[in-house]
């Protein structure tokens, strides 16, 4: 019953949220303003992740080929689709729930509770619309940036691996990454994480915005944004998995 | 003029406000005063529009606000100016820009008219080399100064006042309540100020609604207050031995 009353709530918020900004200019101010701190801002991190992750697939791969009649070429074909298929666009996303959800549940639930939406809707501002749609196109844009920048740097991060060990020459290693490529596949990867994108902001924007009581409710609103965030990643992710590929 | 017509409100079932019918009018400081829990809040959260209410009317100079639609309603909000309890201010906005925000969003003012208008309120308010600070780096004075600048910036019709004193030391909580005052007449504005504390009261009350268990118990002003035989009013406003004394003499 509370699943059907919050899915309802949560489509009537999403019908404020993309009603028509009060002002164009501020709003496109806003959404640039949001490219700075939920998607550079999460650069760093991106990266750190990508390398260590794609050389660690790249090694794991390496590991588990031990057959000679499978060509060491398949150490980078690997690499590069489990990169661009699941890890990039999910498990990057999966971060950014972590890490751009939290923020967005705690901020805007932290204006609920020092009355700030108040005083936006006792000046005429709709608060749905002003605080969470520039930060749904905000990442629904950027988040693929970051995607393609992790799908780079992981695929880096494979062939230092390869540098620095000696179980495939970074040669063969290039070649695989070469052979068979299917342009589809980043298509396929920018699609899920453009839905994980309005998942992780939307929802973390519901949680915050109905965000009662204190200090203690902005911490849990906070910490549902990043489980139901998670969660809906996965479950869309198997959909989109079977609608698209 | 604000005018709420036998307003009920109730939040899950119990009654928070019962048959309340009240007039506040222009260029005075009308007062909503009360215990905790009295409903105070919720009466004034109604007026403006955050609680739906029940059943009744909320008129603004004749004007039916409360069936309108949030949209219709934005041309009666952007005649409101709101000081909130504790401020309000935008914390990622520094001074000049919570004042400049509702010019941004509503005035359709150039830039530079803008800034004129923000050092304009801010000096009315007394607030000087401050523009660039951010709320955190303001004390309680200074926000809820700033909080006057901003509701003021669009020059409103009616100025609500949410506690304007609370958490401030007696000197400054006389001072923000005798900057509203000023305001209030200058403009001509209907300024409705939520408060409990009596010194306010006794200072700048000229048209007192007192709210009790819901309900409006009795309505005058600051000098009608102390001469009352209401007990249930006089059980509130003397219970501290300070405005006793000020009885006997």
């Amino acid at each position: 019953m509370k699943l059907v009353s919050d899915l309802g709530r949560y489509l009537l918020l999403m019908r404020e949220v993309f009603s028509k900004p009060d002002r164009v200019r501020v709003f496109i101010r806003q959404v640039f303003s949001e490219f700075q701190t939920l998607g550079i801002e999460s650069l760093g991190i991106v990266i750190i992740i990508s390398i260590f992750v794609g050389a660690v697939v790249a090694l794991q791969t390496a590991y588990n080929i031990d057959n000679p009649l499978i060509p060491l070429t398949m150490v980078g074909f690997t690499t590069r689709q489990s990169i661009i298929l699941e890890f990039s666009p999910t498990m990057i996303s999966l971060v950014l729930a972590g890490k751009v959800g939290s923020r967005i549940a705690s901020e805007i639930g932290t204006m609920r509770v020092t009355e700030q939406i108040d005083a936006l809707e006792i000046m005429g501002v709709n608060p749905a619309n002003f605080l969470i749609q520039p930060k749904v196109f905000a990442s629904v844009i950027i988040n693929p940036i970051l995607i393609v920048f992790s799908i780079c740097f992981a695929l880096f991060g494979g062939w230092l691996a390869c540098v620095f060990s000696d179980i495939v020459t970074p040669g063969d290693y290039i070649i695989g990454l070469q052979g068979w490529f299917e342009p589809y596949t980043i298509t396929y990867a920018l699609i899920k994480t453009a839905v994980f994108a309005f998942i992780i902001t939307t929802v973390s924007g519901f949680q915050g915005y109905y965000t009662q009581g204190g200090a203690l409710e902005v911490g849990t609103a906070s910490t549902k944004a990043v489980v139901y965030s998670s969660i809906l990643i996965i479950i869309f992710n198997l959909i989109l998995t079977q609608i698209l590929l | 003029m604000i005018e709420a017509r036998h307003i009920d409100k109730s939040f899950n079932g119990q009654q928070v406000l019962k048959d309340i019918s009240v007039k506040f009018y222009p260029g005075k400081t009308n007062l909503i005063i009360g215990r905790s829990g009295s409903g105070k809040t919720v009466l004034m959260k109604c007026l403006i529009g955050l609680y739906e209410i029940d059943a009744g009317e909320i008129l603004y100079n004749n004007r039916i606000f409360s069936s309108l639609s949030f949209r219709q309603k934005k041309v009666i909000r952007q005649e409101i100016g709101m000081l909130f309890q504790g401020g309000a201010l935008f914390d990622y906005m520094n001074v000049e820009e919570n004042v400049g925000f509702p010019l941004k969003m509503f005035s359709g003012m150039t830039v530079a008219e803008q800034q004129d208008r923000i050092n304009f309120c801010l000096n009315r308010v007394n607030l000087k080399n401050a523009n660039k600070l951010m709320p955190s780096q303001l004390s309680g004075g200074m926000m809820k100064r700033v909080a006057i600048a901003r509701a003021i910036s669009l020059n409103p019709k009616y100025l609500f006042c949410d506690e304007p004193n609370s958490g401030l030391d007696p000197q400054t909580a006389n001072l923000i309540d005798n900057l509203i005052c000023e305001i209030t007449q200058e403009y001509n504005i209907t300024t409705v100020i939520n408060t409990h504390d009596m010194n306010s009261v006794v200072e700048i009350g000229e048209n007192i609604v007192f709210i009790n268990d819901g309900q409006l118990w009795w309505e005058g002003n600051s000098r009608e207050i102390l001469e009352s035989d209401n007990d249930v009013l006089n059980k509130f406003v003397f219970a501290s031995k300070l405005i006793r004394k000020l009885k006997t003499r």
